[in-house]
């Protein structure tokens, strides 16, 4: 007999609301009663009559060609260009594809070396903001349209009055910059206004780590990550696998470690990935192990770690927890090629006990590094902004220029400062939406989409991208560099002037014109990179002077201090402007319980700070952990909701310090007890359509001092309840077992057991005929130990292949359109599950059950092996959606295509068809990449290589998780991937003989842990 | 009973008990039914014939028909009697899916020197001089989920003629081939029919210099022609 394991009980849901397919269908119509039934169907009929009898002839297409051809258009093919997104204030490197000169898809830049590549959501979803229709498109004057001459001339006088005094009474408000050509607009701007000043705030920001850099070095540094290089990391509450200007990169190198090498060593060559945290995140869910704790045990564990590695000066502090000591020695044994990551959200403290652990550890100058920041001016963000809403309170403020923010929503509770905006005499915001505190200034001028403007912005690394321009703006909007140039006198300059003026005075090289095409070809300015700083000129700059930064001369490059290292708890005084928590951790006043919560703030997965808000695609997208669509909620664990008697969609009123908000109870697995999560950038009142009024505003619960986390919250029920839109118990496989796993250990002993598990029919247990493949069988490998679940591959999908979006009632009722869904499944007791992201979408069944149910032959098979779908032939029968055991078809019930927004046309992808209603859709493969590769091959007489055709799932994941390729190339990736022996077939029971096969997920718990944990999950 | 009762209703009527129920329709009027059930067939038949030859006729596909354009251009004169080189014009159809058609400047490259007076050519000068394009109506245009490449079709040995016709010809341009999806899979099915050497894609009124299966069977395999069964496949055209 062959070992086989009792499988455990896969979940996915606390609480199962699967739509019930029998439950009556509420009317589309409201309530109609028989005679207003008859009446509309007569109408509508005579409109079907009207519409049938309009001949498509009589209206010929019109065809129209350019006057003069551009040089390097040829019309039907794409072209591709290399830009840079700005993302809070970071670059993300992108080659854009554009089509007659529209841009229709974003991609990684594979030569950028904060992405290699990869995007995440956020890159993926701009391009719908570019052509979102609810965009701000005109300059308005307290809310009436104006002129941007109108504008320019209102401020001139006010300008010239102060210059006579200086710049007294100028305040600038922007968000993070790094762009070295808007520091040096900002730059002489303050040299010319000597007394004005400038002031920065995101509302998520790295103030923590700023502090605890300052109590560390002296100074602030950037901290580098090279997670490629490390054999252990431990997670004090960081996400660093989703959040933080580094993630993809993060993302990228630590699912390289993921993998299976027998060779190397006791590891065999993966990493072990510990992650203590206080709520469920991402990374978490990919940890080995991962320990949920309240937020402020948080310290106390970083105190212990420092004091066992006998860090001078951190407090003594000893834990009594069985992972502990285990961990220390795994820690301890992995010598230089550990890493420990402390979260943005902790306090100074714990970062500067962090720099001290990986000194001790050997870390540093291996696996961690430090940079000078690649900011133009690092400051501690909050108390920037506390000092601006104070100057403004005591009326120091006379005109305010607000740069692509928005405080008036996103400032915290504390500091009043829609209040205290009023006090103000004249208010102007620079935004691409007419925003909530666009409503509130006098002034509002719509700015850029980075698609249609020239800049630069750099990279966590510090590498510089020029960012380039892809099509003319579509509204009268004004580029930042624009808009400053405005307060230098100079009105009508173009962006692109100031922007390559800037760089030609930067440029000490010869020929500077080959200099700026390798740097706009590539998408990367050359030779500036992380040993190199900042554009030298920089240096001796009144903003740069002007930060609250040490005056002590910087070393250039890394800062790799090898001498021992003291933590010296901050002096008095010293943390009155950094943010949160100061030198030491707080011990709660009273426990934490049911009347005092611990509350945490955190960005939202979709809408990030707010600034998404009104992209659809991103409001529905399902949030990776708890599958929320269009609306966030307050995040608790199964116990405090036992205690609350409070459960999923049950209306609550979050009360903090006096101060409260109105939401939807959710109760996630994993969150520790007593402890509320709330995701940040809802809850919008001055938005686009989508972004009105979503969900609940937490900046209303946020303070200054403490701004991820809060103490003494109270939930009180309010006895109704709102209805929650989740993909979570959509598409249910009713306990299946479609994620397969294995420790790396059990692994090593045995290979052949996931194989073993799966039933495989053989290949002639089948009443079909098989299928020829010629030339190419098209297949996929997906690593579940890659995937971190981060859903870049769903509006990947979306963008490339014409998906729509359907709404919050229709998610509701299970009819979302995405190709590709993550699932989460659960394994253990809902405080600390296990939990395993499995991308899942068409499998391309070699044997496939939809094809033999379709009716009309709109489903197929093609001679590669891909299970096509024919829009044009199909009729909406819907049997082979009920055939997929894997749940992955698609209908449209209604016309979700939007068909009649004008700017929306332009996003499309021309290669895909745009469905109507009534049709079956589902993933494709990406045919059309694969045809146009096809017919490039043919007309060049060869095969396509491997590697040349990516699906656009593929091109986004950061992880690497997903590869498409040829079966019938030995040397194929794809090949080599799916023999290994943990390759396995999804549901392969049923012989579907699916040609996306998915890697079993291996775990690298330490094994002194394991016993710990099992005997955990018993009991629990 | 009396033959003049023939359409009588006898609905409602009385009969006495030794009555028996009178017959409505007489033996020959079986005849007429026979004929009705018979001919129903044909009128079916004649329907649905009538409405199919509406329906592939060239009223709703459009073959045959000249289009009326902004500027009458004459393939005829250019193509034809000049002999200038399809591609002079439509500069992409061996690299891209579209064929193009020439942006104004094209014109302008023989008219700024030629008939720089004409009447006939005042669109195009007013399109130069005002930098907007001449719209020009469709001739040839299939549905939106249909994805056609002319680069692969011109590389592969099918000629401009197999399907635009002879527009050497064509004083204005009509539509040569309905392009219902039947017509295309024709020559997917079957490519040695149409197939020409390389050199002659852009011929107008070539002859086969033999047997036209011979040469397309040969063609077929030169040019690493797919096998009908993967060229006939959905996704070939529709995604």
């Amino acid at each position: 007999m062959e070992h086989r394991r009792d499988l455990p009980i896969q979940w996915r849901s606390l609480d199962p609301k699967t739509p019930d397919p029998r439950a009556p269908m509420p009317s589309q119509l409201g309530d109609v009663n028989r005679r207003e039934f008859l009446s509309l169907m007569a109408a509508s009929l005579a409109l079907a009559g009207v519409e049938g009898c309009t001949p498509a002839a009589t209206l010929p297409e019109k065809i129209v060609p350019y006057v003069q051809a551009p040089e390097d258009v040829l019309p039907g093919r794409p072209l591709h260009f290399a830009t840079a997104m700005p993302f809070a204030g970071y670059g993300v490197g992108l080659i854009v594809k554009s089509h007659e000169g529209r841009p229709i898809k974003v991609e990684g830049n594979p030569r950028h070396s904060a992405s290699l590549g990869a995007t995440d959501v956020f890159a993926q979803a701009s391009i719908l903001d570019l052509y979102d229709p609810d965009r701000a498109k005109s300059v308005t004057n307290r809310g009436a349209i104006s002129t941007f001459g109108a504008f320019v001339s209102a401020l001139s006088p006010r300008l010239e009055e102060l210059q006579s005094r200086d710049g007294a009474g100028l305040r600038f408000l922007s968000g993070r910059i790094t762009s070295p050509s808007e520091g040096a607009l900002i730059d002489a701007i303050l040299r010319r206004f000597p007394k004005a000043d400038w002031h920065q705030y995101e509302p998520v920001n790295d103030d923590n780590a700023r502090a605890g850099s300052r109590m560390a070095f002296g100074r602030y540094v950037d901290s580098v990550y090279h997670l490629d290089r490390a054999d252990v990391i431990v997670s004090l509450d960081s996400d660093f696998l989703y959040w933080g200007p580094a993630h993809l990169r993060h993302t990228r190198d630590f699912a390289a470690r993921r993998v299976f090498n027998p060779a190397d060593g006791s590891g065999r060559g993966m990493n072990r990935l510990y992650v203590l945290e206080s709520t469920p995140t991402v990374t978490g869910f990919k940890a080995d192990h991962r320990i949920s704790m309240s937020p402020s045990k948080i310290g106390e564990l970083t105190t212990a770690i420092a004091s066992r590695l006998g860090v001078a000066g951190a407090p003594g502090q000893e834990l009594n927890e069985q992972w502990f000591e285990p961990m220390m020695r795994d820690l301890k044994s992995h010598g230089s090629s550990s890493i420990v990551i402390a979260g943005e959200t902790q306090p100074p403290f714990v970062h500067a006990l962090v720099h001290a652990i990986n000194e001790k550890l050997g870390n540093t100058g291996h696996t961690v590094e430090y940079m000078e920041p690649v900011e133009m001016r690092p400051v501690e963000q909050f108390a920037s902004l506390r000092e601006l809403a104070q100057a403004m309170q005591s009326g120091q403020v006379d005109t305010l220029i607000m740069l692509d923010v928005n405080p008036s929503y996103s400032a915290p509770a504390d500091l009043e400062f829609s209040k205290n905006l009023e006090n103000v005499k004249l208010r102007v915001s620079h935004s691409l939406y007419y925003d909530e505190t666009a409503a509130a200034c006098h002034w509002h001028v719509p700015k850029h989409h980075y698609l249609e403007t020239w800049g630069d912005v750099r990279a966590y690394d510090g590498s510089v991208s020029i960012v380039q321009p892809l099509i003319v703006p579509l509204y009268e909007t004004k580029s930042s560099h624009e808009f400053l140039s405005i307060f230098l006198g100079n009105p009508t300059r173009s962006n692109y002037d100031l922007v390559r003026e800037f760089w030609v005075g930067q440029y000490k090289g010869e020929e500077f014109e080959s200099f700026w095409e390798q740097s706009l070809q590539e998408g990367v300015v050359q030779n500036i990179a992380l040993s190199d700083p900042l554009p030298a000129s920089l240096e001796a700059s009144p903003y740069r002077a002007r930060a609250s930064r040490p005056a002590s001369p910087l070393t250039r490059g890394r800062i790799t201090s090898t001498t021992a290292w003291t933590y010296s708890p901050p002096r008095e005084g010293e943390t009155a402007s950094a943010a949160s928590g100061g030198g030491q951790f707080r011990t709660p006043q009273a426990p934490p319980g049911p009347g005092n919560l611990d509350v945490l703030f955190r960005p939202d997965a979709s809408v990030y700070d707010g600034s998404f808000a009104n992209n659809a695609w991103l409001q529905e997208l399902q949030h990776p952990l708890t599958h929320l669509t269009w609306d966030n909620a307050v995040l608790i664990g199964p116990k405090t909701a036992h205690d609350l008697h409070a459960n999923s969609e049950d209306m609550v009123d979050l009360v903090v310090n006096g101060r409260q908000i109105t939401g939807a109870v959710w109760v996630i697995p994993g969150q520790p007890e007593n402890v509320v999560t709330v995701h940040l950038g809802w809850g919008r009142k001055v938005s686009g359509r989508n972004g009105m009024e979503r969900g609940f505003n937490a900046y209303a619960l946020r303070t200054s001092d403490n701004p991820w986390h809060a103490t003494g919250g109270r939930i009180r029920k309010r006895g109704e309840k709102y209805k929650l839109a989740t993909t979570r118990d959509h598409h249910v496989t009713e306990g299946r077992h479609m994620v397969r796993h294995m420790t790396v250990d059990d692994y090593a002993k045995d290979a052949g057991l996931i194989q073993r598990e799966t039933h495989q029919p053989k290949p002639d247990q089948t009443m079909y005929p098989a299928y020829e493949n010629i030339d190419y069988a098209w297949g996929m490998s997906v690593d579940l130990s890659r995937c971190v679940g981060c859903n870049a591959c769903i509006v990947a999908c979306q963008a490339e292949n014409n998906v729509p979006t359907v709404g919050k009632n229709e998610v509701a009722r299970g009819r979302e359109m995405h190709w590709m869904r993550i699932d989460t499944y659960f394994e253990g007791p809902a405080a600390e599950p296990d939990a395993y992201f499995q991308p899942m979408f068409c499998q391309h069944c070699e044997t496939a059950p939809c094809e033999y149910v379709c009716p009309v032959e709109a489903t197929t098979h093609s001679a590669e092996g891909i299970n096509e779908m024919t829009y044009n032939r199909c009729i909406g029968t819907r049997y082979c959606s009920n055939n997929c055991p894997y749940k992955v078809r698609r209908f449209n019930f209604f016309q979700y295509a939007a068909w009649d927004i004008p700017s929306l046309k332009l996003l499309y992808n021309p290669d895909v068809t745009v469905r109507s209603r009534g049709v079956m859709e589902k993933c494709t493969y990406c045919i059309q990449r694969i045809n146009r590769t096809r017919i490039d091959a043919l007309k060049a007489d060869r095969k396509i290589q491997d590697g040349e055709v990516l699906t656009a799932c593929q091109q986004a994941c950061p992880a690497n998780a997903l590869v498409f390729g040829n079966l019938l190339d030995e040397n194929s990736r794809v090949r080599k991937l799916k023999s290994e022996p943990r390759n396995y077939g999804v549901l392969a029971e049923y012989n579907t003989r699916p040609r996306t096969t998915y890697l079993a997920a291996l775990k690298n718990p330490n094994p002194e842990i394991a016993g710990f944990e099992t005997a955990q999950h018993n009991n629990g | 009973m009396p033959n003049s009762n023939f359409f009588t209703p006898s609905i409602g009527r009385c009969y006495s008990k030794n009555q028996t129920m009178p017959q409505i329709f007489k033996r020959p009027t079986n005849a007429i039914s026979r004929l009705t059930i018979f001919g129903g067939v044909f009128v079916v038949a004649a329907v649905a014939w009538g409405w199919a030859s509406v329906v592939y006729s060239p009223f709703v596909s459009g073959e045959w028909t000249p289009f009326d354009q902004p500027v009458p251009f004459s393939h005829e004169h250019h193509a034809g009697g000049i002999g200038i080189d399809c591609r002079y014009c439509h500069t992409t159809v061996e690299v891209s899916p579209f064929a193009g058609i020439p942006p104004t400047a094209t014109c302008m490259n023989c008219h700024k020197q030629i008939w720089r007076d004409s009447d006939m050519l005042e669109p195009v000068r007013a399109s130069l001089s005002e930098n907007r394009p001449i719209r020009w109506n469709r001739v040839n245009n299939l549905p939106d989920f249909v994805y056609f490449d002319h680069s692969i079709h011109v590389s592969k040995g099918v000629g401009c003629e197999t399907c635009h016709g002879r527009v050497d010809m064509m004083p204005l341009t009509w539509k040569h081939s309905d392009m219902h999806m039947q017509w295309c899979l024709e020559c997917h099915r079957h490519p040695e029919h149409y197939l020409r050497p390389r050199d002659q894609v852009f011929t107008m009124g070539w002859k086969p210099p033999m047997d036209q299966d011979t040469l397309g069977r040969r063609l077929v395999t030169e040019y690493h022609i797919e096998p009908a069964f993967k060229l006939t496949n959905c996704s070939i055209c529709h995604r």
